[in-house]
């Protein structure tokens, strides 16, 4: 297969709506990709303009050999044309109509009785047998998110958008709903955008992630391009990342020979400097699952990686994980998370001292900085 | 009892919930959708004749439906012969007055529906036609069912503005209400208190048959 016929959807999106968008990208087919970002980024207006639903669009939109939006050529494809499967963030359904009713209507068939058996297969698909005459009333908030998705699913859809799908109900049945939607994606034959402001349910789920800030998309990638190799700081923080800092390259690293990072704490090893020269004022980054905190009194391999010191700022138990602030020499500050067991094993605690290292192989350097 | 004016009463009344109906469902469902001073205004003019006396109103038909204005031509000519002290304006009076009785229910209704129930229904295919007669209608029914017994009621007790525009002809113009008052001021005070009892049983027995329906067609 060509890699044009392997693509599914194009989409690029310039000026009006809510929000002003600009941004442009393309999905292939059995792909699943995330779009996150703060609320008020523009996610959900994408998923409407796709879905025909901004009558103000610019851009274009390309989806399996059909226009869907041309605004310079005036092209605007009505949403009942463009057989998309849209589930809203409020799921949307109709009070008055069961389950069944409400499948049966986007169901592309010629006799009610068609279109009644349809909808039977399809709420049998998302797990609702037997609960077809059930309004949404009745209906417990994941069972009314299977109906959206089975309504949305029943449209036999070019491209599937989902909307906060798992916003709107505990976590028990979201947890439930995640893996069920990575099942149900193996057998669907059309792209899913999905748009979530949660970051493990993009990184569980999406082959791609786009990072969406202020109507602007701005780096998309793999769940760890965007997220180990950001390339804005922006980006790098929208993904939760905390530790950040300023640097100097001090020399390039090639060929398995690591560069020198030169930061407020001294000089690191790291193991690929990008495009960057010697000299270059950069900031970087060291994700907190690369930090290894070392065994008080028990040396091991690897410590020779990178190491700093500090002083525990702030210690905080969050379940089965312990967040930990080290502030280190020259205001720098690390955050790191921890296994509580292990917390307790090396007694930590505010104001006491603790060494780790920083995993030379995870170092990123991030952009240039500006103005300087 | 003056059947003829009872039966006048009645054709006019059910007359009124005909042709106001979808006017005013296409008018509340424009309302719910629209905002801005466009909205203000049109929500002013409906509401006014609930503030008008219903003399002024009246006054205002007799003037502007008048043979001597070019609306009241225009009017005679498309309906072949004169409105005022007809049926025909005593029907254009009725509607008027009713408008806000009819729209105020129904606007209230389709307010009530989330906009993204109406995306829902596009994005799965139905046109807009459809959309209104599958998804909207069936939730703005009951807005719709207490619009027509409040126009149907109001219309039974309407007085002012048909006396203005029609008079009090029998068989022509002369409604139950209008009737009474002819009735009273004749001293014929039995017959006034007959048809007075009349008009409250079937205003009430109306009303009641119209909620009890509403009730059960929407569980």
């Amino acid at each position: 297969m060509s890699e044009a016929a392997a693509t599914a959807l194009r989409v690029r999106i310039t000026g009006a709506g809510p929000v002003t968008l600009d941004l442009a990208f393309e999905m292939r087919r059995n792909e699943l990709i995330a779009l996150v970002g703060p609320s008020g980024s523009g996610k959900t207006t994408v998923l409407r303009t796709i879905a025909g639903l901004v009558p103000a669009a610019t851009g274009q939109i390309h989806c399996d050999g059909k226009t869907w939006l041309d605004s310079e050529a005036r092209v605007h494809a009505s949403p009942q044309s463009r057989h998309v499967g849209l589930v809203f963030q409020d799921y949307a359904l109709f009070p008055h109509l069961s389950a069944r009713d409400t499948v049966a209507l986007a169901v592309d068939a010629q006799t009610p009785a068609e279109k009644r058996a349809g909808a039977e297969t399809w709420l049998a698909r998302v797990n609702l047998d037997g609960l077809g005459d059930r309004r949404p009333s009745q209906l417990s908030g994941g069972q009314q998110q299977r109906v959206a998705l089975a309504r949305a699913l029943a449209r036999e859809p070019r491209v599937l958008l989902l909307d906060e799908p798992f916003s709107a109900v505990d976590k028990m049945t979201r947890d439930r709903l995640k893996r069920e939607l990575a099942a149900l994606r193996t057998t669907l034959a059309c792209p899913i955008l999905m748009v979530t402001h949660d970051l493990d349910e993009a990184l569980a789920l999406a082959d791609r992630i786009g990072v969406l800030h202020r109507g602007a998309l701005l780096q998309i990638g793999t769940p760890d391009d965007v997220l180990l190799r950001p390339r804005t700081t922006t980006v790098a923080r929208l993904m939760g990342q905390t530790n950040i800092f300023a640097g100097t390259v001090a020399a390039v690293a090639s060929r398995g020979v690591p560069g020198r990072l030169t930061w407020a704490d001294g000089t690191l090893e790291i193991a690929n400097t990008g495009a960057f020269a010697v000299g270059a004022a950069v900031t970087w980054l060291i994700p907190s699952d690369a930090i290894v905190l070392h065994r008080r009194g028990r040396p091991s391999q690897g410590e020779r990686e990178n190491p700093v010191t500090g002083r525990i700022a702030q210690i905080t138990r969050l379940g089965d994980q312990t967040a930990v602030t080290l502030d280190l020499a020259g205001n720098a500050r690390l955050n790191l998370r921890l296994p509580t067991h292990a917390a307790r094993r090396n007694e930590l605690e505010a104001g006491a001292e603790a060494t780790v290292s920083l995993l030379a192989e995870s170092l990123h350097v991030i952009e240039a900085v500006r103005g300087t | 009892m003056d059947w003829t004016a009872f039966a006048l009463s009645l054709k006019l009344a059910l007359s009124t919930c005909v042709v106001l109906l979808p006017i005013a469902v296409w008018l509340a469902r424009w309302l719910a959708a629209t905002a801005g001073p466009r909205k203000a205004v049109t929500e002013a003019l409906v509401m006014l004749p609930l503030v008008l006396p219903p003399t002024v109103l009246g006054y205002a038909l007799l003037v502007g439906l008048g043979p001597n204005s070019a609306a009241g031509r225009l009017l005679g000519a498309l309906t072949g012969g004169d409105v005022l002290f007809t049926f025909k304006g005593l029907l254009l009076a009725s509607l008027l007055v009713n408008i806000p009785f009819a729209v105020q229910p129904l606007q209230r209704a389709f307010e009530a529906i989330r906009p993204n129930i109406r995306e829902a229904a596009w994005v799965s295919g139905l046109s807009s036609w459809e959309t209104f007669r599958r998804i909207e209608w069936p939730l703005v029914w009951p807005g719709a069912v207490s619009a027509l017994a409040l126009v149907f009621a109001h219309t039974l007790g309407e007085f002012g503005v048909l006396l203005m525009v029609g008079g009090s002809i029998p068989g022509e113009t002369q409604t139950l209400s209008i009737a009474i008052y002819d009735r009273v001021q004749g001293f014929r005070n039995g017959e006034a208190g007959i048809m007075s009892a009349a008009l409250l049983l079937f205003a009430f027995v109306a009303l009641a048959v119209v909620h009890l329906t509403a009730r059960r067609r929407h569980v």
